[in-house]
């Protein structure tokens, strides 16, 4: 659907074409005018132009982690985003990093380079948010010249884009200590190097763009649409926020934090209902159910997570799942599960024998077909919202909630696509614990399996555990170190089996 | 939302919009369910003084208005932990110019003791056309300046602005560091954010940075008549019937009349409300958020089939309506917070006409016009009216406009009933299901009668043979 144009003053009617009969979209069930015109749907981001964030800052003072957490919101919430980071088009260039040497504001060569790789990253930028239908660009680099800063804004008004700033100011030694070894070390630019050159190297790095550096200014800049987060969100300066996106934008950014936490991730046990194969409903857990929330219990005692904060839905089976714990739970309604609408408490073949057409368009587009009288995957997201929001506030949190949900809060965290998300696998009794680490999320996945029968003999049963665990660690081990060899990737996954006798 | 109560201070030179954020963040804070009120220390001091003379009370050298001052932000402080700790508020605001260091740090000691958190909004304007036009809006009317003319009253007032510059510290980088608050500079162009501790604090950013005093109008009407309307249903999804159908041309002719500049049309994603935009002729936007309130079971019902089907529910709505769930269904509760993402971005917007439906119509009033929950479902909003809401001074016109459309009427007034006759008719039904409320009623009135008469009888016969 085409976004609307900015309704200008209202002009005489339109008789003719006025009003226009409507039909109703089979897979979103919107309801629109039968020739393609004037509909608006509402999209989160009410921009007609699209946006350019620049983001602006010394060396490792946490802009890449900025630009990428905030490319995975806004994709994750519906608003297309991509973004640029000048570096990479620099180690393409260059090929082979040799020394903080190339940094240099003397070295004449170096600036050439560094000049044309921009370029080539606002040539990209242009591509996307012109001809890819792209909304939202976010360019990484340090932009701490205010010529730069200038050389961008003439681009972005010859294209009508929207400039959006965020610098980045800290310094605290420690937290740009941390920020190196944490990140810089594994950077393909050191990766020749030993800890010790590679920081001592860095450092000069900083030094080079020190000399130059000039940020945004209250008198200055005073026109310019920019936020500048000081001290890892001690403190922010906001200045002149023009329209939805950037105070989203805004909001967001106000509310991240770099505190080490994890968060936890589950469904509900096994429901009655999840037993005779139906969907939806309010039903209370099994006998296996209520022996998964025992174990889920001893799993978080053991676990023993500093001030752990409980979410469940305001559905019965997340309660009772929540109580086998035995702490305190909030009980969120925006955590319920999807609503199949008429197709509740169904079986996917009745659906599929009473509604055919309906199950063959939940096929084809899974995450945006809405069920008659009921909720998509795209309105799920719009309403998790908030969750995701509070949960970037929060530090450990325990989520038990239900399999649609778990999957758009998952492809949150994991950076999935609108097409990965409805088949992401969220299996019942399987705590997913998620670590931030580096640019992406450390996923541990724990099965508490319940032997319920016994259908090989004990002994049999211990080797093919071990002989797989053997196995995923295996894997597990070798993906490591591939994913060390491109640290930029955006997760890394480990998995873990937690298997617990009777 | 908090485990602490939070103590919201207000800091500023007077003109400064101190107080319009104030009311305007109670208001906001309240309709999101956060149990939250506004102590005004001028208040407080109007009322000691009786009489306001002039701006020489407020003369930094003035011993004795000094003492009266500090009495009346005590006795506002006194009220605020009243509030918080006694009465089950959640949030104050502390609306005073709370300009020096010293009072703030007093402020400080007093929320210690208590254990409140405290979160600073400081407002900074130096702008003379904006304090100018704040004044002549908001202070002539103000009681103090009721026997003076404009001219004396601005000049006095400005004399009064006089006497707190000297001793204006604002909050400072480096002094300040410690305390959370936020600085809002020239109407909202530029804010300084502090030290957010927790959600509530980080709901009130947001919604600062969101506001805007610009000029403008909202403009709320329900979707023309439908079809489930006349058959006098609820919920569902049904079309315009031939009337709506009229309403929608002549919304179209009323928004052309009304020349609005730049309006933005938002309807739900329910046909009624897009039928009623297309009527009019513009480019309108749909939001799922904007949807009726969902009945659940009692979708497409009539009130007497619910009654009927559902005594129970049907009685427990009555008792508290605006928490009352239908079940598979929603409160107006649940409606609230499903529509603050609506409330965000009006605040952000401008010229905007909003097509929705009766139960989100009332949230949204309850919003602009600070309806307490218990008012809110039962606010009057009848088909084919327009309400035009335009911001003023501290609240809201309301201009009500009827488009002389028929309609059938789907408002049901607060019942009559009594909390305690509730639970006997509840009683009473469960042991007769058959019996309908309505016999129930009329036998127990029947009852009434027949006793009292009774009774006349007896004390007539008794006062007789005395």
């Amino acid at each position: 659907t085409s976004s609307s144009s900015s309704s200008s003053r209202c002009g005489p009617l339109i008789h003719t074409a006025y009003p226009r009969e409507l039909t109703q979209n089979p897979l979103k069930k919107i309801w629109m005018p039968c020739r393609n015109g004037h509909i608006a749907q509402r999209r989160v981001c009410m921009t007609n132009c699209p946006t350019l964030i620049v983001t602006v800052g010394l060396p490792a003072r946490g802009k890449t982690y900025i630009a990428k957490k905030l490319t995975r919101y806004l994709n994750w919430i519906g608003v297309p985003t991509k973004e640029f980071n000048v570096g990479q088009y620099r180690r393409e260039c260059l090929k082979i990093y040799k020394s903080f040497e190339f940094f240099r504001p003397d070295n004449n060569e170096g600036l050439k380079i560094r000049r044309q790789c921009a370029t080539s990253a606002l040539n990209d930028v242009r591509e996307y948010l012109r001809v890819e239908g792209g909304q939202v660009a976010v360019f990484d680099a340090t932009n701490t010249t205010r010529e730069r800063r200038e050389d961008i804004m003439k681009f972005a008004e010859q294209n009508s884009f929207r400039v959006f700033f965020v610098e980045s100011v800290c310094e605290d030694p420690d937290v740009i200590a941390q920020n190196i070894v944490q990140v810089k070390l594994g950077n393909p630019d050191y990766i020749h190097c030993n800890s010790e050159e590679a920081i001592e190297d860095f450092m000069k790095r900083i030094k080079c763009y020190e000399s130059s550096y000039q940020p945004l200014e209250e008198t200055l800049d005073r026109d310019l649409s920019y936020i500048k987060i000081m001290d890892v969100g001690r403190r922010y300066l906001v200045n002149r926020v023009v329209d939805h996106i950037q105070s989203r934008i805004v909001y967001y950014l106000m509310n991240i934090h770099i505190t080490p936490r994890s968060i936890y991730l589950c469904r509900h046990g096994e429901s009655d209902l999840n037993i005779k194969g139906r969907i939806g409903g309010d039903s209370a857990l099994s006998a296996r159910g209520k022996e998964f929330a025992k174990r889920l219990g001893k799993f978080i005692e053991e676990q023993d997570i500093k001030e752990l904060k409980v979410w469940t839905s305001q559905m019965k089976r997340t309660i009772q799942t929540a109580e086998g714990i035995g702490v305190p739970y909030e009980q969120w309604k925006a955590l319920n599960e999807i609503d199949a609408g008429v197709c509740e408490e169904m079986m996917y073949e009745e659906i599929q024998e009473n509604y055919p057409l309906e199950f063959a368009m939940r096929d084809q587009d899974k995450y945006r077909y809405r069920y008659p009288k009921g909720e998509s995957y795209e309105d799920l997201v719009q309403r998790l919202e908030p969750v995701i929001m509070e949960l970037e506030r929060q530090e450990n949190v325990l989520v038990v909630c239900h399999q649609a949900v778990m999957r758009c809060l998952l492809a949150y965290f994991l950076d999935k696509t609108a097409d990965e998300l409805p088949y992401l696998n969220c299996p019942l009794h399987t705590v997913l614990k998620l670590t931030p680490v580096v640019f992406g999320v450390f996923l541990l996945s724990f099965c508490v399996f319940l032997l319920s029968s016994l259908m090989f003999s004990f002994s049999f049963y211990v080797f093919s555990v071990f002989f797989v665990c053997f196995l995923r660690y295996l894997v597990c081990f070798c993906c490591h170190f591939v994913s060390l060899a491109f640290p930029f990737s955006f997760w890394h996954f480990l998995s873990f089996s937690v298997f617990l006798k009777d």
